[in-house]
């Protein structure tokens, strides 16, 4: 039963490091701040959360479980809150005076 | 072997941040160089710490006491040349551009 | 094994970002590494086995660093102060070589420490029980080097009072820092409608924990600054003026207390600091919550910087 937790633990933080490299990329690779946002947000956000769903069989009890879920929680609020602030700036400083 | 390694890089994390202290002309670089001399003296202390571990302690509390300390204290004084930079800037001293 | 290459990863990201602090072109770019190099920083603590200096190294070296760097940058682009010019590449090469030469010389210190370590641990964990704390460094902190901790809260109270002295003509006494308007609807009024409730919760909660965990009360009072500093930029927290007096008790009620507990403990047992038998909990918990308060709207107002010149009636 421990050998299938830990494999599933392996497999979804191995999942969510897949989609921190993408979003990496695309922070890397992608042409202007709108398109470079939406890749670190959208994956990030979900490579966090393969990351703390792998990580729920270790946490060992339902309170760190909870607290692993509140983090990921609270990086979701400060994701999707922080992007359109920095979108809106980006705008403002592309668009012609 | 971990507090080996952490201690060598606190002490090119001091050699980086002296480097940028005396070497780079921008004042608020000269502030982020020294914080990152500030991080470095910290990780040799914690390397310190580190080998000291023992009675059931994974480092030598008391060093890591100090450490708190002083970064905190390395704070109040980031906050204070800051300040001064900015007040130093509001006053338009020493402007290179002709007014 | 993984270990080891853990704590290269993580190195050798902290040096690149140490390099490119050091080689940025402009601020931005030098405090966006500082901020990335502040939370790698706590990751290489943790590995260190030290997680209350990861905690304080986030909240106050990344976190509150961070938003006072970045707003210091933004200002400066606007109003560039003069800088002296570069050194030559002859005299960078010299300063290079020298900087070269006192890693290296603390790099051999490194290596060549002494081999069984000299260690207080086992002084701490022998004397742990009397202070009826569960956490080592909380311990040190608050009984064996409580004097520290007093110099420290005295610090921080001067540097605000040094912040303050730097007021424009004019401000004296004015509302701190730049004026926010107050934002009404949009992602900044969510966020800080939302996480300062949040925020007090857990910060309250890293206070009470470090009691016997990882925690205490600099990480907590970083916690309650950054969620003051968040209302305050969205313009919904107007902060006191800084002539009020009980802005000034707030800011002095921690280290006055501390003060007047090392007193008494100076006359009821005959050592500066002493905690009499019996009541060392419960002075040691009343010194804890005055001091995250006070140190809470310290580094809140160390943040926000003087007041600015027209003194906003």
């Amino acid at each position: 039963m421990s050998l299938l937790l830990d494999g599933f633990t392996l497999v979804a933080v191995f999942a969510g490091i897949l989609f921190f490299v993408a979003g990496t990329a695309g922070l890397l690779r992608f042409p202007d701040t709108s398109s470079r946002l939406h890749a670190l947000t959208k994956a990030d956000h979900l490579g966090l959360g393969l990351i703390v769903l792998g990580l729920l069989p270790q946490a060992g009890g339902v309170l760190p479980a909870l607290k692993l879920l509140v983090i990921w929680a609270l990086a979701l609020l400060a994701g999707a809150t922080v992007g359109p602030l920095i979108a809106r700036l980006a705008r403002e400083e592309d668009a012609p005076p | 072997m971990s507090a080996t390694l952490y201690g060598l890089l606190g002490a090119a994390l001091v050699g980086i941040g002296l480097f940028g202290l005396l070497a780079r002309p921008s004042p608020l670089l000269r502030i982020l160089a020294f914080n990152l001399l500030g991080g470095g003296v910290f990780l040799v202390f914690g390397a310190v710490a580190r080998r000291g571990a023992g009675a059931g302690f994974p480092g030598d509390p008391v060093p890591q006491a100090i450490i708190l300390t002083g970064i905190v204290v390395a704070f109040a004084a980031t906050t204070l040349a800051v300040m001064l930079l900015l007040r130093l800037s509001a006053e338009g001293e020493g402007r290179s551009d002709p007014p | 094994m993984t270990g080891l290459l853990a704590d290269l990863a993580i190195g050798a990201a902290i040096l690149a970002l140490a390099a490119g602090m050091v080689a940025a072109r402009s601020a931005f770019t030098a405090t966006a590494f500082f901020i990335a190099y502040g939370l790698l920083l706590g990751l290489a603590w943790v590995r260190l086995g030290a997680v209350d200096i990861a905690l304080t190294e986030a909240a106050i070296g990344a976190g509150l660093s961070g938003v006072l760097l970045l707003t210091a940058a933004a200002r400066l682009a606007a109003r560039p102060v003069a800088t002296e010019r570069a050194p030559g590449p002859l005299l960078t090469a010299l300063i290079a070589l020298c900087c070269a030469a006192v890693a290296v010389a603390i790099g051999a210190a490194i290596l060549s420490l002494p081999e069984p370590t000299p260690s207080l641990a086992a002084e701490v964990a022998a004397n742990l029980p009397a202070t009826a704390l569960g956490n080592p460094v909380a311990g040190v902190l608050m009984s064996y080097r409580a004097l520290d901790t007093l110099l420290e809260s005295a610090v921080v109270v001067l540097a605000v009072v040094g912040v303050w002295s730097l007021t424009p003509p004019g401000g004296w006494g004015g509302f701190p820092g730049p004026f926010h308007l107050r934002v009404e609807s949009g992602p900044l009024a969510l966020l800080a409608r939302l996480l300062p409730p949040i925020g007090i919760v857990i910060a309250l909660h890293i206070l009470w924990v470090g009691k016997d965990a990882p925690g205490g009360k600099f990480q907590a009072a970083a916690i309650l600054a950054a969620m003051w500093l968040l209302a305050w930029m969205a313009g919904l927290a107007t902060p006191p003026r800084i002539a009020s007096r009980r802005l000034r008790f707030a800011v002095s009620a921690g280290a006055g207390l501390f003060l007047a507990i090392g007193v008494a403990g100076a006359l009821a047992e005959g050592a500066f600091l002493a905690y009499p038998a019996g009541w060392t909990k419960a002075l040691v918990l009343a010194v804890e919550f005055a001091l995250t308060a006070s140190i809470a709207v310290a580094l809140a107002l160390l943040v926000m910087g003087p007041p600015e010149e027209e003194d906003r009636a």
